[in-house]
């Protein structure tokens, strides 16, 4: 009896405490809501959101509504956040083996890169080059082109866009290559399996998907074009450069601070994994008569991932709630957009932050499962 | 990279030596002319092959000195250290071009060039930085809007947090076992009141500042510490919580940790700025940094509580059992013998809380307390004072990297030392 209520008494406890924590706050906000005649109701989203947002990646303008609104500014998040991870990982993977590297001149200007990088913080370094380094580029009509058909100017970065014809051909040409190689790819394991022949799925992987697109150009009337940026003079000193895909500084500024300071953790993830490996493991590997590169495929890396990947997606995800930064250098981002713009003219502070951290939220578990179900798969299998 | 360069080298060793080291000396003195002093003795070349010249001397001169075993001990160390492969060689030189080219320019711009004289923008003349700039603000990035005349306050309220801090050293070994009780529970009511009081102002015929003039740096430090202590004690009771076999207590604290774990801090200071007032009652008002201070204690807490369940989950389940073989409760047990072991385990953890905490305290500069940050911004769009962002940004920069760089290596060194204990 005594022991049954040492167990109850505690939860009821809690749960008693949580409850009238939540009900404090909600009878609060009711009585708040009808002081100031605001009604609680997700009935706006569909209301004109009249505002307008300086760079998106579907068509948007200010009659669409808000919900639209809050759809293209979380994939102007998730574009941040792509970029940066990218980044982030060839950096990251780059400066990780450096730090191992024999080369006591790598190694040691890999670790201060690693040490400045990861030392400052990110709000700063996204400051420092919004304000302070992108705003030293030349004006539209002074930049030089890089690459010959690119241009970095102040007022972003040009790049020539592609004007495709007939890319669902294309792209339905791209989904059965990759359909055929995964059935290639089955198929030659389980030959291995069976007869102990090794198929070359390599090269037949690369001769598909070299091969189907290239066909796709030539009989399914695929045509690809290039529109590169020209300046334009609008008045008699304010040029502009059109055609083509202007990425805003803003963007760049942030990819620019998310993938250097992500990239500093990523590195000491790629060291730590591969450290992680014992040097019997390679010596094994090499008295069975491995070759090196056999062994850096089969041994090292392999086992390696398997330290390297849980802490990189962990570093993923505070990159993806980092970008949430964007709305100090007003990117038009989720929380720049819906948690700034519309709740100011909404007002529905309850319903806005909520839809805002919920959606993180999704975000942060959705991976943080995917991570989970990866995990058990690869995890080592003990007999 | 597997260039035989072996069939142009000389079979006598020191014919080898000879050429490479000069090889490589031409190379090194090329780049250092031209970056340091705009020689360029390789200029005559055509076109790109004089931006290459060095960088194919150099190798040339590297691959001529590469041997085994030279008999010169500086030769050796060498080789074995930057010179083991072409590609090594390759890099060894990029890496050191590349120093050389951009120091001069730094060098030139942060100091030779630069102005610190004066006290207006007209003293700027240089093509350097203005440090003028940075020393006419120095008190605005340190203190904020906090007045002039009442620095000392700032000042002497944070000396005497230290110092209190520093008390724990000085007890007797009858105190000893007050030590937990005082950093846990005193400690931060005295602090508190210090602060609040000094800072703050309002009696004992201080002068009241409101928590808005407060700013700069001394906020940074104010915010990073109340949340520092308010959120371990947090964090502890969520990590006994999460570990707990009470299903309700246990799903309430994952529930609360998964939450706060899963939402970026921003989004959480935009609640406490905006949300939060809706759930208090009506004509209750809370000040702004007190509601910034309780966002990011709440937030930090989760992270924290990540972090003590990791020590708790390396302790060996033996501690357990022979603490409840004792007979010990559930508390005593967790106070005095599993508490004390796993907070041990985790203090570079909890350091290293520490220091993403003070990263993220520039931050509240989104919700409009102008922190160093949030100065910075001000300064910048200062009429007087236009265009000198990047000094500024710099000089925040510095500050940011010697606070996380120290604190990082302190907490690397509490790693090693608690490691050859166990």
């Amino acid at each position: 009896m005594n022991n049954k209520i040492k167990r109850i008494l505690p939860q009821f406890l809690t749960i008693l405490f949580v409850v009238l924590v939540f009900g404090f706050f909600t009878i609060n906000a009711q009585v708040n809501m009808d002081n100031r005649g605001i009604d609680f109701g997700f009935g706006f989203l569909s209301q004109e959101a009249s505002f307008d947002m300086q760079f998106t990646l579907l068509d948007y303008d200010g009659q669409d509504s808000y919900l639209w609104a809050y759809v293209v500014a979380l994939l102007n998040t998730l574009l941040v956040s792509f970029l940066g991870i990218i980044f982030c990982t060839i950096l990251g993977v780059i400066i990780g083996i450096a730090r191992l590297s024999q080369n006591f001149l790598i190694k040691n200007s890999a670790a201060w890169y690693v040490e400045f990088f990861r030392n400052i913080p990110l709000l700063l370094q996204i400051f420092f080059w919004y304000y302070a380094a992108l705003r030293a580029l030349p004006l539209p009509e002074n930049a030089e082109p890089w690459f010959g058909v690119t241009y970095m100017t102040i007022k972003g970065y040009y790049i020539p866009s592609m004007i495709w014809e007939n890319l669902n051909v294309f792209m339905s040409c791209l989904i059965a290559t990759i359909v055929a190689i995964i059935f290639i790819r089955i198929y030659a394991k389980k030959i291995q399996e069976k007869e102990g022949k090794q198929l070359p799925v390599l090269y037949i992987s690369l001769a598909l998907i070299t091969i189907l697109p290239l066909l796709s150009f030539l009989i399914g009337g695929v045509t690809l074009d290039f529109e590169i940026p020209a300046l334009k003079q609008l008045a008699q000193t304010s040029f502009i450069f059109e055609g083509g895909i202007a990425l805003p500084p803003e963007l760049i500024a942030l990819v620019l601070a998310l993938s250097l300071y992500t990239s500093t953790f990523v590195a000491e993830c790629v060291r730590a994994g591969i450290q992680g490996i014992s040097k019997g493991q390679k010596e094994a590997a090499a008295s069975v008569g491995l070759t090196p590169n056999q062994i850096l495929k089969l041994v090292v890396m392999p086992q390696a991932l398997r330290i390297i990947i849980p802490p990189t997606t962990n570093q993923y995800l505070n990159l993806t709630k980092n970008s949430s930064l964007a709305a100090a250098i007003a990117y038009p981002d989720l929380v720049l957009v819906f948690a700034g713009t519309a709740l100011m003219q909404t007002g529905k502070a309850i319903e806005i932050v909520g839809i805002t951290m919920l959606t993180y939220l999704s975000i942060s578990l959705a991976i943080a499962a995917l991570m989970n179900w990866y995990n058990k798969r690869i995890e080592i299998k003990e007999k | 990279m597997n260039l035989s360069l072996n069939r142009i080298k000389s079979q006598n060793q020191m014919t080898n030596i000879y050429i490479g080291s000069a090889l490589l000396i031409l190379s090194i003195l090329d780049v250092f002319l031209n970056s340091f002093f705009r020689i360029n003795i390789s200029g005559s070349l055509p076109g790109n092959l004089s931006i290459f010249f060095p960088l194919i001397l150099g190798f040339l001169g590297l691959s001529y000195l590469r041997t085994e075993y030279s008999g010169y001990k500086f030769l050796d160390t060498l080789n074995k250290n930057i010179n083991t492969t072409n590609f090594n060689a390759f890099l060894t030189l990029f890496i050191t071009f590349a120093i050389l080219k951009a120091f001069p320019p730094a060098l030139s711009w942060m100091v030779l060039d630069a102005n610190i004289s004066g006290d207006t923008k007209e003293a700027c003349t240089g093509t350097g930085a203005c440090w003028t700039y940075i020393k006419v603000w120095f008190k605005r990035f340190m203190y904020g809007m906090y007045p002039n005349e009442l620095h000392w306050r700032i000042n002497s309220a944070f000396l005497l947090v230290i110092g209190l801090g520093f008390v724990g050293y000085f007890f007797k070994e009858n105190l000893k076992k007050y030590l937990a009780l005082y950093y846990v529970v005193i400690y931060p009511i005295i602090a508190f009141l210090i602060i609040y009081y000094l800072i703050s102002g309002g009696s004992f015929g201080l002068v009241w500042v409101e928590t808005g003039a407060w700013g700069g740096l001394s906020l940074t430090f104010i915010v990073s510490f109340f949340c520092l202590i308010f959120c371990f004690p947090l964090g502890m009771i969520l990590a006994l919580g999460r570990r707990s076999n009470l299903p309700a207590v246990r799903y309430i604290s994952v529930g609360y940790i998964e939450f706060w774990r899963g939402v970026p801090l921003i989004t959480v200071l935009f609640m406490s700025s905006v949300m939060f007032p809706m759930f208090l009652p009506q004509d209750f008002f809370m000040d702004k940094l007190v509601r910034v201070i309780i966002a990011i204690t709440l937030f930090e807490a989760a992270y924290c509580a990540e972090v003590i369940r990791g020590g708790l989950q390396a302790l060996p389940r033996g501690q357990y059992d022979a603490a409840k073989s004792l007979g010990m409760g559930y508390w005593k047990m967790h106070i005095f013998v599993i508490l004390p072991q796993a907070l041990k385990l985790v203090i570079p953890g909890i350091a290293n809380t520490f220091l993403a905490l003070v990263k993220d305290t520039p931050l509240i500069f989104v919700v409009g307390l102008a922190e160093i940050a949030g100065m910075l911004a001000l300064a910048k769009t200062n009429p007087k004072w236009l265009g000198f962002a990047m000094e500024g940004y710099i000089f925040a920069a510095i500050i940011f990297w010697i606070i996380c760089y120290a604190m990082s290596k302190y907490s690397y060194n509490l790693e090693e030392k608690y490691k050859t204990e166990r």
